[in-house]
């Protein structure tokens, strides 16, 4: 640990310490605290959107993916960044034109029944939990590396810091968090890139032609097939990965901070803008991190390759650059677990304590009461697991997390929007099959099961061959949704023709 | 907004605005024709231009071919991707402009400033 990066890393501490507490001023409302008021501009979202998405996995993981891997490290790239025309064309404005604060709200303006929001509470809760956890456990581990501290303080540090910002800043301190967080980042990104260009004499094709010679993989190393070797598999994940985004709790939520469906568009194409910047970047970060730091140091520091882009940054830019794109990583993590928690918080605290226990009857004080326990219990909860989970492979759960996403939440909300048969019994079946089928299919794969001891939970032979379950789940969150529509007699369709003309209008009745 | 207090169980029948009305009207007809004129094409295209990067790489071995020194079709095709996602970005806003101003004389003629209060 040098002077360098404790300095930097307190500055982004107590930063982020000061936004919350004009932050804390300014929340005052059950609105405040879950979408900042619905009072954020449009491009101000879109950064915070990129925030809230290019967490940890995408910095450090994707990095150290092309690092490795070559081509095969940038499908998670592709697959993240057109992930956002599904959200753009297909959910952004609906969500906002129907929703309030949560899924769960937007399934409202259509179906009544407590059992639909139960179960938008329960799949956003499970995939808040796995991708919490996930985060967090890469959190310690890096934190770990970069400071030389024990896992369980670094852990605790993280967990400690993004519960303050949740309980007293609520989604405006969360948001400002993550749009100073997206900017460091992105600046981080363009200096480092311009440093690897730099090195190579601003030559693209030197740069490929010296990567494909400095890695083990040689000539292999431009090709695609190091890292995805089974065809069914690696569809199944670009499915789980285009598909995911648009059912993420946290990213769903981020579209009830705009005042209408018009900032929810344009915050989508800032968004949109800034996370393809950044995962072309990714290419230089990770061809760079090849060259300049080879492949047995990036190993050694850590075997997924997290370490690829710091050790990168102190490879050609020293320790100051290391210490800032260290800090950057920290306020990274720290950004996109707030943003976790508070979806987590709004699951808890406004479907199933305000809208089912107290159905809809909880005073905005009460409501706000809850909101904060919520925080705090889901933050006590994810840092509990993350303290067991330290040996999980974190890759598999962020992977899982998507699956669900896109399993359960995805198909409801196409669904409600438009399909006009579309009822109750459907949407409850829909987001139980996408869930639970995603889960069981994962406890049986080889993420969990596998011959060779210590690559994944328990030894055995899987019994579901993919790693990842989209490319079946999915199928299964619709057909679920199509079987339970047309099994029940229950239909809506004066309803839906309410929820069709405001969702593509945007009207809004006043409220009473 | 449509929060807790607005909708309950069939009480649009309550609305003083008829939805399946303006639903019906040959305006939101042609609002929900024209979107779905534009959106549905374009997802089906992104989303087959997209499964289809994955689909080459693992069952067929041509995009391998070097176009530029070592940069072979894959890395183009994956740029493409990249060029993709921001032009249609581009467009859908161009167009969507068109969209909110048929939406907002929908809510201006028939939908009135607000219709529970």
């Amino acid at each position: 640990m040098n002077t360098t990066v404790v300095v930097l890393f307190l500055a982004i501490v107590i930063l982020t310490l000061i936004i919350t507490y004009f932050a804390a001023k300014h929340t005052q409302t059950t609105g405040d605290f879950y979408t900042a008021g619905g009072e954020l501009k449009g491009w101000q979202n879109g950064i915070a959107i990129a925030g809230d998405y290019l967490s940890a996995a995408s910095f450090l993981g994707i990095a150290g993916a092309i690092a490795l891997y070559g081509f095969d490290g940038f499908f998670y790239s592709i697959g993240f960044l057109i992930a956002y025309l599904v959200v753009l064309f297909l959910v952004a404005e609906p969500l906002r034109n129907l929703g309030k604060y949560t899924l769960a709200d937007m399934l409202k303006a259509r179906f009544d029944a407590t059992k639909v929001r139960g179960a938008a509470a329960l799949s956003t809760i499970t995939i808040v939990l796995f991708y919490m956890i996930a985060q967090l456990v890469g959190a310690g581990a890096l934190i770990q590396l970069l400071f030389d501290i024990p896992y369980w303080i670094a852990v605790l540090i993280v967990g400690v810091m993004m519960t303050v910002y949740v309980l007293f800043g609520g989604m405006i301190a969360t948001s400002w968090v993550q749009i100073v967080k997206a900017i460091l980042l992105m600046a981080g990104m363009v200096i480092i890139s311009f440093l690897v260009l730099l090195n190579f004499n601003f030559d693209i094709m030197y740069m490929f032609n010296e990567v494909k010679s400095v890695t083990s993989h040689g000539a292999d190393y431009l090709k695609p097939g190091l890292k995805y070797t089974e065809p069914l598999g690696t569809i199944s994940l670009m499915i789980a990965l285009v598909l995911g985004t648009a059912g993420l709790p946290h990213i769903l939520m981020r579209f009830f901070t705009v005042k209408d469906a018009k900032s929810a568009r344009s915050s989508v194409i800032t968004a949109t803008w800034v996370i393809g910047i950044f995962y072309v970047l990714t290419l230089f970060l990770g061809f760079g991190a090849a060259a300049f730091v080879g492949e047995a140091n990036i190993l050694a520091a850590n075997p997924g390759g997290n370490m690829a882009a710091p050790l990168l940054a102190k490879a050609i830019g020293g320790e100051i650059l290391f210490a800032f794109i260290s800090a950057v990583a920290f306020a990274t993590i720290l950004a996109v677990v707030a943003g976790l928690v508070l979806s987590g918080a709004s699951a808890f605290a406004h479907d199933l304590y305000g809208q089912i226990i107290k159905k809809g009857k909880a005073t905005d004080k009460q409501q706000m009461l809850a909101a904060r326990y919520a925080s705090l219990a889901v933050s006590i909860l994810a840092i509990l697991l993350a303290l067991f989970a330290q040996y999980l492979n974190v890759a598999f759960l962020v992977s899982l997390a998507f699956c669900i996403a896109a399993s359960a939440n995805l198909p409801v909300i196409l669904y409600t929007v438009y399909w006009k048969k579309f009822n109750t019994a459907g949407a409850v079946t829909s987001m139980l099959t996408g869930l639970f089928s995603a889960l069981i299919l994962v406890s049986l794969s080889p993420s969990v099961f596998s011959p060779v001891e210590g690559a994944a939970l328990f030894v055995g032979e899987p019994i579901f061959p993919l790693a990842n379950p989209a490319l079946v789940s999915v199928p299964l969150g619709f057909l679920g949704g199509y079987l339970g529509t047309i099994f029940s007699k229950e239909t809506n369709s004066r309803r839906y023709a309410k929820v069709k003309v405001k969702a593509n209008t945007g009207y809004r009745e006043k409220e009473s | 907004m449509n929060n807790t207090s607005a909708n309950k169980v069939d009480h649009d029948t309550n609305d003083q605005i008829d939805f399946v009305k303006v639903e019906q009207s040959p305006k939101f007809k042609k609002l929900m024709r024209d979107r779905k004129r534009f959106i549905v094409p374009l997802t089906i295209f992104f989303l087959v231009f997209y499964f289809l990067l994955p689909i080459l790489t693992s069952y067929t071995t041509f995009l391998n071919t070097p176009v530029i020194g070592d940069i072979s079709w894959v890395w183009l095709f994956a740029f493409s991707q990249f060029v993709m996602t921001w032009v249609l970005c581009t467009l859908y806003v161009r167009k969507a402009t068109s969209f909110d101003k048929q939406a907002d004389e929908i809510i201006d003629e028939q939908l009135g400033k607000g219709g529970k209060s």
